[in-house]
């Protein structure tokens, strides 16, 4: 028996880091999404330079399911340290190819799968002689080999070399010839396509492949930030890599050449966070991007610039904590860190994308948000959007835009005569005017500091003063609601008692898994909540259902955690569905977990009532 | 300190500088330190450096860490923002801000716990950096506001007010800033304001990471028999090497000096430096020599001050980012975003 399916199932590749099987990977992906047909690509590799097992997984999916399905249908079977559990999570019917050159590592062989062996090393040793060259091309072989396993159009495949070494002519016709010689092979010796086969479809549309990190970094560029401070830190420092290069290409001044921006690869993250705090006190549109231990190291500025309201904007790509935990696998586990970050009662503005083109729209709109708001604003993406190229609706700009650089009082204002007070409530939204460093010779001029101050920013241990700053800023957070992005809701279509809520990286599983539990005579109602604090349609959507499940990717709910503790919602309405072992969440995950209790509290499905 | 408010009023006839500013224009709230701590002389020499380069207060960020010295830009500059930030981060403070606005005048003020202990890191970073600052430790080898615990500027053997000695080698931040690659670096003392005022204004006037280690002995927890950071100490063990005049400008030297006995140096903005030899083999512009002068001179026990080092070529930051000379702060949409086509054209790119 083997599957057969047309543009629906999940291939992964296991080899060895650092092996340049990275590229021919991603070429087989774009190829396939230059067929039309959406596919979902995953990274899974080791906190390593070389030599550890990296996986890389491209789920072909023509139903659009961008989120990861769980199972492999086909395993490109590389490396020989993985090689027997590779093997063992192969789908039964499903397929293993493998480098038949020598003897399969010793294991149990499985009979319910069906195996291709291509000489691979074989091929390559009597083609090439230079060790790296057999490495790289063998990559390229069996690329070549699947194309026709697969039936996948070859001239996708060429031409995608073509634009690779568009500046390196002479690997052109090297690599497709090694295309060539694998797909050759292919042909040859096995029947063509195998069960599981591509076909062209019309399904990607305008849609653009595009990295999280990337896309954030080209919103903080659309969003006018100039002063980047930084601390290498996987899974968010290709964030600041690409803030630099997209920098490097529009923010030079055309005339003379000179920067329009400041990167500033610091000492550690605490100097970071110090250089944002002071460039946005300053006036300029500054932000940092870290992860998880970035984020604890940070907490005390975090405080600062909260209680002295200082704008900044934190990009956070979490990873699986607590500590170092596991640097290159994916979590949500940042959001309680983040939401009450820093000593002393706080509470932060969190911004949760779904994809890059929200991590685009809101990285850029961060900026909007912190100097109206004149907080920190985080922007929490995690390791599955920012290092993953993801399928999603091409980025926008409108250019009648303009940036809301906040409150801030001008010269020509105070010489007008308007009274500046740093920490007065003037329009009762509780948001007061600022005035940049050197604004006036003699008006404007303030102390920002840590410590308690009044209205006019005095120093004081006033108790009557203190309490009014700090119910002043749970005032600003009742704005920020209005301001944010609103939480997305889908019905069912129909009456049902029970709810889903989730975020970020679990948007297209939630989708998927909707759609099975549909399937499996389920209704449920969906809420994607995109900003914190919570827009009053989170507690509306909550009291509009029994029972709601919060579907989220850490240990501990964090989400439902923050739910309870703000809207004051009974914890027993919220049944909390945790996947947090690192990988990406899937659907297959979701609609089982969900499914079974729903099953279990003996829900009779409202269609069966009725009839 | 003091209760006594400052009275509002100026008398008409005090001196004003060539922007029309007088001394008063330059000060600030009352100082709540103790009577007689140094760092108020150190506030009160910044108050005359900026009347005398005729600064405009207004355009001149003053950034702190915590601590005593942190407490004090409060107490000078009024008319300037203040950044009283938190411990040990005034360095990465200043550094945003700095590149933020390219045009004011950055003045770091902190402390030896500040910035030998907790902001170590970040004192050293931001002088290899080379930002455009006159950074500041108001030394006193004692933590104060705790009452009484070395820091890590206090002296191997020194003691402490209860009789403790301390067994751990000191930070010679003078020595570290040199190393580090400050473009100009002094020691100098709180009780001489002679000394301190001009190596202010030269630090102010240079283009660059300044720094300036003033000893400033602290009278409530560190002016005793043992400290070798009390006032009597310092006076007897100071070892100056040159006495600094400042020229603004291009003005030709009046003063008649003995030839060979001093150095001149023209920093980026014109300002003259013409240092008095003190010690005849001292050459301010060899930074090699300077730092095994400085760990000669402190095997003997000396404290050596003055200006130690400059650099009247030196490049900041913004030179090394080659940054517009238009402030960041002040650069809007049409120089900050590509616009919607540059996007359609990215978008084709991604398929």
């Amino acid at each position: 028996m083997s599957l057969t399916a047309v543009n629906d199932f999940v291939i992964r590749f296991a080899n060895v880091n650092g092996s340049g099987s990275a590229s021919a990977n991603e070429m087989f992906a774009r190829a396939i999404m230059r067929m039309g047909i959406p596919m979902s690509p995953r990274n899974v590799f080791p906190s390593n330079i070389q030599g550890l097992p990296t996986w890389y997984e491209v789920r072909v999916t023509e139903a659009g399911h961008l989120g990861a399905r769980g199972g492999t249908d086909i395993m490109v079977a590389m490396n020989p340290q993985t090689y027997n559990a590779d093997v063992a999570s192969v789908e039964p019917d499903g397929y293993l190819i493998y480098d038949s050159t020598r003897a399969m590592p010793p294991g149990k062989p499985r009979t319910d799968i069906n195996l291709i062996g291509i000489p691979l090393t074989a091929i390559c040793n009597k083609e090439y002689s230079d060790p790296r060259q057999r490495q790289l091309f063998k990559n390229i072989i069996c690329i070549g080999a699947l194309s026709a396993l697969l039936d996948m159009d070859i001239t996708e495949l060429e031409k995608l070399v073509g634009e690779q070494y568009r500046s390196k002519e002479k690997l052109i016709q090297p690599n497709i010839h090694a295309l060539h010689l694998g797909r050759a092979y292919a042909e040859a010796n096995f029947k063509c396509p195998i069960g599981l086969r591509l076909q062209r479809s019309d399904k990607v549309g305008d849609r653009i492949l595009i990295e999280g990190n990337a896309a954030a970094a080209l919103g903080a560029v659309y969003g006018g930030a100039t002063v980047c401070a930084w601390y290498p830190i996987t899974p968010s420092s290709s964030v600041a890599e690409n803030f630099t290069k997209f920098c490097g290409k529009y923010r030079h001044d055309p005339a003379t050449g000179e920067a329009r921006y400041a990167i500033v690869q610091a000492e550690d993250e605490i100097a970071s966070i110090g250089m944002v705090v002071g460039a946005a006190w300053n006036g300029a549109r500054a932000f940092t991007a870290t992860s998880g231990p970035g984020i604890s190291l940070m907490q005390e500025l975090f405080g600062f610039a909260y209680f002295a309201e200082i704008p900044s904007v934190i990009i956070d790509v979490q990873r699986a904590g607590p500590s170092t935990g596991m640097p290159t696998r994916t979590q949500q586990c940042d959001l309680i860190n983040c939401a009450y970050a820093s000593h002393g009662d706080t509470k932060h503005v969190l911004l949760l994308p779904e994809d890059a083109a929200e991590a685009f729209e809101f990285t850029a709109g961060a900026f909007d948000y912190a100097d109206r708001l004149q907080t920190p604003v985080f922007v929490l993406l995690d390791l599955d959007i920012g290092m993953n190229h993801r399928l999603c609706r091409p980025l926008q700009w409108d250019d009648t835009r303009f940036y809301d650089r906040g409150k801030v009082m001008t010269a020509a204002d105070l010489e007008a005569g308007k009274d500046f007070g740093r920490y007065t409530d003037v329009d009762g939204d509780a948001i007061p005017f600022r005035t940049y460093p050197g604004t006036h010779p003699t008006k404007g001029g303030y102390f920002t500091r840590g410590t308690s101050h009044d209205a006019r920013a005095k120093y004081s241990e006033e108790g009557a003063d203190y309490v009014e700053g700090m119910q002043r800023l749970l005032r600003k957070h009742e704005t920020a609601k209005g301001i944010l992005p609103r939480p997305v809701r889908h019905d069912a279509g129909k009456p049902t008692r029970f709810g889903v809520i989730y975020y970020g990286s679990t948007a297209p599983a939630m989708h998927e898994a909707a759609e099975i539990l549909t399937a499996r005579g389920h209704t449920l109602d969906l809420m994607r909540v995109r900003a914190f604090p919570f827009h009053q349609d989170v507690a509306s959507f909550i009291a509009d259902h029994d029972f709601v499940f919060v579907v989220e990717q850490n240990r501990d709910a964090q989400l439902r955690s923050l739910i309870v503790n703000e809207l004051d919602i009974d914890p027993v309405r919220l049944v909390p569905i945790l996947h947090y072992d690192g990988t990406s969440i899937t659907a297959r995950f979701i609609s089982s977990v969900i499914g079974d209790r729903l099953d279990a509290l003996k829900v009779t499905p409202l269609r069966k009532a009725m009839s | 300190m003091t209760y006594l408010t400052k009275p509002k009023f100026h008398h008409p006839s005090l001196p004003k500088n060539t922007l029309g500013y007088t001394r008063r224009d330059y000060e600030a709230a009352t100082s709540t330190l103790c009577a007689g701590c140094g760092h108020d002389s150190i506030s009160a020499a910044i108050i005359e450096a900026s009347f005398e380069l005729a600064i405009e207060p207004h355009r001149v960020a003053k950034i702190s860490g915590i601590g005593c010295s942190s407490k004090t830009p409060t107490y000078f500059l009024g008319a300037s923002h203040g950044f009283n930030s938190v411990h040990g981060r005034m360095p990465s403070v200043l550094t945003g801000a700095n590149l933020a606005n390219r045009e004011l005048i950055y003045l770091g003020i902190s402390g030896d716990g500040d910035s030998a202990s907790i902001g170590f890191g970040q004192f050293a970073h931001a002088l290899r950096r080379g930002v455009n600052m006159t950074y500041i430790v108001e030394n006193n080898g004692v933590y104060g506001l705790t009452k009484g615990q070395f820091s890590a500027t206090a002296d191997r053997g020194s003691k402490s007010k209860k009789g403790a000695v301390n067994t751990d080698n000191a930070i010679d931040l003078a020595a570290m800033a040199l190393q580090l690659g400050a473009t100009f670096v002094a020691r100098s003392f709180s009780g001489d304001k002679t000394q301190l005022v001009p190596i202010i204004k030269a630090a102010i006037a240079h283009r660059g990471a300044a720094f300036i280690d003033v000893i400033s002995p602290c009278i409530a927890f560190n002016n005793h028999p043992g400290s070798t950071k009390s006032l009597d100490y310092v006076r007897a063990h100071n070892e100056a090497v040159n006495a600094l005049d400042i020229m603004i400008g291009r003005d030709a030297i009046t003063v008649d000096y003995e030839p060979g006995k001093v150095v001149e140096v023209t920093q980026h903005d014109g300002s003259v430096l013409t240092l008095r030899k003190l010690n005849d083999d001292y050459d301010p512009s060899d930074r090699l020599a300077a730092m095994n002068f400085l760990q000669q001179e402190t095997a003997k026990g000396r404290i050596v001050t003055g200006l130690l080092y400059v650099d009247g070529e030196a490049d900041d930051l913004h030179g090394h980012f080659n940054t517009v000379a238009m402030p960041l702060n002040q650069l809007n949409e049409p120089e900050l975003c590509p616009g919607s086509k540059a996007l359609d054209k990215i978008n084709a790119g991604l398929r």
